[in-house]
């Protein structure tokens, strides 16, 4: 056998015992992005190869913490792809408004930064009052940093261009305070959103949702897992509700395809049939 | 030096790197039967229009990387704007917006660190002009698998740093002009 399928088998054993021990199944990640987060983390802690860290987990509840902390690296951003955004706006919310009030689902929502974007647009619309939003992760840190709406102002320049390019009316100032070099969000943003766990490998549907909005998320998983993903949102999904997918993501190809039609392509905008 | 094994070729390259890619790629015969793999650095907010403009210059096909694809033989990919390209053990691609590598996404190193695990010794790596140093340890990465290991001449080079930095920290096959690069790459075939 060849080192690369021992190194195959090593990753595989390494997963198993996670699976066993803690009930979180990384199997069906697609496999380069998660060894180069195991060499990263091998390397923080100091080992050379994969296998010395399956002891490590076992006995110690914190470096499997700081795996898990590894895995759901978030890096996400305001208004990240503003057309993607900007289509949103243009497509899904005239649907929106004829109901009385609709839900959405931001599943694998990181910090909160794409949620508070959608939720400035809806406001923007006149729709956030008739909103429920339930926005999750499996990352219970970021889902706190999602909660507190607390973000560094770093990058605010590029934030206030991003929001006008996604059809922003006013001034993105208007939605929040300057505390220090971050920024706060004002709470009127998020009465209306909840903050939850969800393991979208092994809990359930989130049910009759109008919009499900799943970016940059399925990149990780590989084709049975995307397809697992997949199913679970069509069912989630009410007749003619939205999926909003990453800009190089698509259903072309997954089993729930012929169950959608394309919305706007450009943007990954999908709705469901029947 | 033999070329008789190598099965893909990755790149990596960065300012100056249309005006190469537009000198380099055109020359490549229409029979040319490798995938070549592209790390371009630009902007996250870019389009496809680059792909679109190389592959109007090209005999070969050039299109963007789309994540799951199979990689087939005789054509160039170019990771999208904002994503790592990765490769994976069945030879598809995988895209990823983790943080960046070396302050770039798509990062080189993550593109030749991944190909050199898939390829081995089978993959030619190639570092073209660009500021900075990203892709030297990819390409050392490429060499420690048995893999081929070229740089553009710096004095070819719009901007010699990336592969002067490449060069510093390995031991290269060749280092050639671009000229020279697409000779190299159609005696392949
Ligand atoms: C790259 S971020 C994308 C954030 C945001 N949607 C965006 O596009 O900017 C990927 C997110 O997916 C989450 N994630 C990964 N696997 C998950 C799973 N099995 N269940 C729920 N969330 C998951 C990670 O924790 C991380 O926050």
């Amino acid at each position: 056998m060849d080192a690369r399928s021992i190194a195959e088998i090593e990753i595989n054993v390494l997963l198993e015992a996670i699976r066993l021990r803690y009930d979180y199944d990384f199997s069906n990640y697609a496999r380069a992005s998660l060894k180069r987060r195991i060499q990263n983390l091998l390397l923080k802690e100091k080992l050379e190869m994969p296998y010395q860290l399956i002891p490590r987990i076992l006995y110690e509840e914190e470096i499997f913490n700081r795996f898990l902390a590894e895995m759901s690296v978030t890096v996400t951003e305001l208004f990240r792809d503003p057309a993607s955004f900007h289509a949103l706006a243009e497509h899904v919310f005239p649907r929106l408004e004829s109901y009385a009030y609709f839900k959405i689902w931001h599943a694998g929502c990181a910090t909160g930064e794409e949620v508070y974007s959608l939720a400035i647009l809806l406001e923007e619309a006149g729709l956030l009052d008739k909103a429920r939003i339930y926005a999750t992760d499996y990352n219970k840190q970021s889902l706190k940093t999602a909660e507190h709406g607390i973000f560094p102002a770093a990058d605010i320049k590029q934030y206030h261009h991003a929001y006008k390019k996604a059809g922003g009316k006013k001034q993105l100032a208007h939605y929040y305070t300057h505390q220090y070099d971050a920024i706060k969000f004002k709470d009127s943003l998020k009465k209306n959103i909840t903050f939850a766990y969800h393991n979208l490998v092994k809990d359930g549907i989130f049910g009759e949702m109008h919009l499900i909005l799943c970016r940059n998320v399925m990149i990780y998983f590989d084709r049975e897992l995307q397809n697992h993903t997949f199913t679970l949102f069509n069912n989630s999904l009410a007749r003619k509700g939205f999926l909003s997918l990453g800009s190089k993501e698509t259903l072309a190809y997954s089993v729930i395809d012929a169950e959608f039609e394309t919305c706007c392509k450009s943007n990954r905008i999908f709705r469901k049939l029947n | 030096m033999t070329n008789r094994h190598i099965k893909a070729i990755v790149a990596g390259v960065s300012q100056g790197g249309i005006v190469a890619l537009e000198t380099l790629l055109p020359q490549l015969s229409k029979t040319f039967d490798k995938p070549i793999i592209i790390v371009q650095h630009r902007a996250a907010s870019s389009d496809t229009f680059l792909s679109e403009h190389l592959n109007s210059l090209s005999l070969i096909q050039v299109e963007e990387a789309e994540e799951k694809q199979p990689i087939k033989s005789g054509t160039v990919y170019l990771a999208p704007a904002g994503y790592h390209l990765l490769i994976e053990q069945d030879m598809t691609f995988s895209l990823s917006c983790d943080e960046r590598v070396n302050f770039t996404r798509p990062s080189v190193d993550v593109l030749f660190e991944s190909a050199a695990d898939c390829y081995t010794h089978q993959l030619l790596g190639i570092i073209l002009t660009g500021y900075n140093s990203d892709g030297a340890k990819g390409l050392q990465r490429i060499k420690q698998a048995g893999g081929l290991a070229l740089v553009q001449d710096p004095e070819d080079a719009e901007v010699p740093d990336m592969p002067l930095a490449a060069i510093k920290i390995t031991p290269v096959d060749a280092i050639l002009t671009l000229d020279q690069l697409a000779q190299y790459l159609n005696r392949l075939s």
